[in-house]
């Protein structure tokens, strides 16, 4: 068994500063990236991150630094650079982490993003849930104006950014690019199809990059050490740390910072695997819409490409515990019941593929199950993932799927169960 | 289940949602703080007569307003209690015991979710994600996230609400 060491690139500065005070953060070599970014050109800028290897951290994967590329080459008189901190992943809260203990080196990244890109303006779309995070995020982007980080001729450089900061209201689906940009716009939280994508039409219309919190969060780092240095972290393509949400039924729970590519039975086994000695079931990883993998499979290199070549996600680094107590189905049953909640139901295959499989689902937990039901799933499945119109209903029935596939015995069980 | 009264507009109240309507043409991205904030004025609930009061001062029309409000679930067109209990009822809070705190509260209000105390204190309500998963089950009351929660926990800090030793 092999214990884990932390390795903190994103949170360099928790516990070390007041989260509010940009000083604090600026005496740790904050705004240094920012300061060296200045210096440069926005194409040497976006070279640098390109070379870092850095991806989104949101779930997808994208390449951060062709996603500043694309919207660095569209002409406009205006851009924006939008974090995204409407966290809504259950088993996800490495964004309230980073975002409760330094915002400051979002800010940065953003800064860093917009200087990139020709982008005057940003804005922060966070969260209702995290209420807390309101008025701590107000004070310290005043302190960072104040200190002179943020707002008009930053470093003497004649580069102007400012942020504001918006609210959700309690929208998953807002957590989608599209349907994020139209939340700000003062319009229902609903995903519209791409093309066009933000990178070239987004906020009001204008090029808009959006990044996850952690995307961002490791950009100063990029910035201040070099993209060839971050480049030598993680996994060779898949570079940097993940932020991991150990939560469920794990002795113990929190968010911890591995390189890409750390082994998730490692993980489990350094945070002292299943809580209260019971056996480890399963695990749900990537978020809601993740994977649920069996205790046979913990053998996983958990960074975006490992786990797509094992048939798993990386996603947004959840890593949820289920123990032998529960009825696998049940869990299922309840993670349907979320999707049926938040999808917007704008397109039909997510509007009621999801109460169908939930239906279905309930059924064999109930006993009323038939064998055929499991092929069913399947098909609904399939047709979901061909013409949901976003990544929500492309992607809420993995949880079914994987869980089929691996922990058939428990659909099979209750279905023969219900025939007796 | 009782009915809580309409919220009613008063001189007050309406002059304090058009100061707060009118920082719309400003900073028209604010939309969804300002009706948060609107919201509270209006004991947690965005009733009609409010709405159009926000229409005059925005220029949005009442019913593309409904049609923003109504897409999110912390903004509700019924009357709701002074306090607001969410439960989280995502993954993580439920194989960790969020069913067994849910009862407790229920007991603890004699409601059951969806529901308003009958003295318009309370009400009820099961959400989504609060974010809190390493920390769960957890409950949101108004803005004041608990987490690390068993039932007894839960009962005893609803009957601090009760009580009025929290406000």
């Amino acid at each position: 068994m092999t214990m884990l060491k932390e390795t903190r690139i994103v949170l360099r500065n928790m516990g070390k500063i007041d989260p509010v005070s940009a000083t604090d953060y600026r005496a740790q070599g904050g705004y240094a990236g920012l300061q060296k970014a200045l210096k440069m050109t926005p194409g040497e800028v976006i070279a640098e991150i390109s070379a870092s290897g850095l991806r989104g951290r949101g779930g997808a994967g994208f390449p951060t630094g062709k996603k500043l590329d694309i919207s660095s080459k569209v002409e406009a008189d205006q851009k924006y650079i939008i974090c995204n901190a409407d966290e809504g992943e259950p088993g996800t809260n490495k964004d309230r982490i980073i975002l409760s203990s330094d915002p400051n080196t979002v800010f940065e990244g953003m800064a860093i993003n917009a200087y990139a890109i020709g982008a005057s303006r940003g804005f922060i779309y966070l969260r209702y849930e995290y209420p807390s995070l309101f008025p701590l995020i107000e004070a310290a982007l005043q302190n960072a104006r104040n200190e002179g980080f943020l707002g008009e001729n930053i470093f003497g450089s004649g580069f102007s950014f400012d942020i504001e900061l918006v609210s959700g209201g309690g929208a998953y689906v807002c957590g989608e690019e599209t349907a994020l940009i139209s939340s700000i716009e003062g319009g229902r939280g609903e995903p519209r199809s791409k093309p066009p994508y933000p990178g070239a039409q987004g906020l009001y219309g204008k090029p808009t990059v959006v990044n996850n919190v952690e995307t961002l969060a490791n950009i100063p780092v990029i910035l201040d050490k070099g993209g060839e240095y971050f480049s030598k972290i993680g996994e060779p393509g898949c570079t940097g740390t993940k932020l991991f949400t150990l939560c469920g039924k794990i002795t113990e729970r929190g968010v911890f910072e591995y390189p890409m590519g750390t082994n998730l039975m490692d993980i489990f086994e350094t945070h002292g695997g299943v809580k209260d000695g019971r056996d480890l079931k399963g695990v749900m990883i990537g978020g809601q819409s993740g994977y649920l993998i069996n205790n046979t499979q913990m053998d996983l290199k958990m960074d975006i490409d490992s786990c797509r070549r094992k048939d798993a996600t990386l996603g947004t680094g959840t890593i949820m515990v289920i123990d032998d107590y529960y009825n696998l189905l049940e869990i299922v049953e309840n993670i349907m019941t979320f999707f049926i909640h938040e999808s917007c139901g704008k397109c039909t295959p997510c509007r009621e593929g999801n109460v169908r499989m939930h239906e279905i689902i309930h059924n064999i937990n109930v006993g009323k199950g038939k064998m055929e039901d499991l092929e069913l799933l399947e098909e609904l499945a399939e047709t979901m993932k061909l013409t949901a119109l976003c990544a929500l209903g492309q992607n809420s029935f993995y949880p079914v799927i994987t869980s089929l596939k691996n922990f058939r015995y428990d659909y099979v069980r209750a279905i023969e169960r219900g025939q007796r | 289940m009782s009915k809580k009264q309409d919220f009613v507009l008063t001189a007050e109240t309406q002059a304090q949602i058009s100061a707060e309507a009118k920082k719309y043409k400003e900073a028209p991205w604010q939309l969804m703080r300002i009706l948060l904030r609107i919201q509270k004025i209006c004991e947690n609930s965005f009733p009609r007569d409010v709405a159009v009061v926000v229409s005059q001062e925005t220029g949005i029309d009442v019913a593309t307003l409904y049609s923003y409000t109504s897409f999110y679930a912390m903004i509700s067109d019924v009357p709701r209690g002074k306090y607001i209990v969410r439960m989280c009822e995502s993954a993580p809070c439920h194989i960790t015991g969020a069913r067994d705190v849910m009862d407790a509260i229920e007991y603890t209000l004699k409601i059951k979710a969806g529901e308003t105390t009958p003295d318009g204190l309370f009400t009820l309500e099961y959400c989504q994600c609060l974010g809190m998963c390493e920390k769960s089950p957890a409950i949101m009351i108004n803005d004041q996230v608990y987490s690390d929660l068993t039932p007894g926990k839960a009962s005893g800090l609803i009957e601090e609400y009760i009580r009025g030793d929290i406000a």
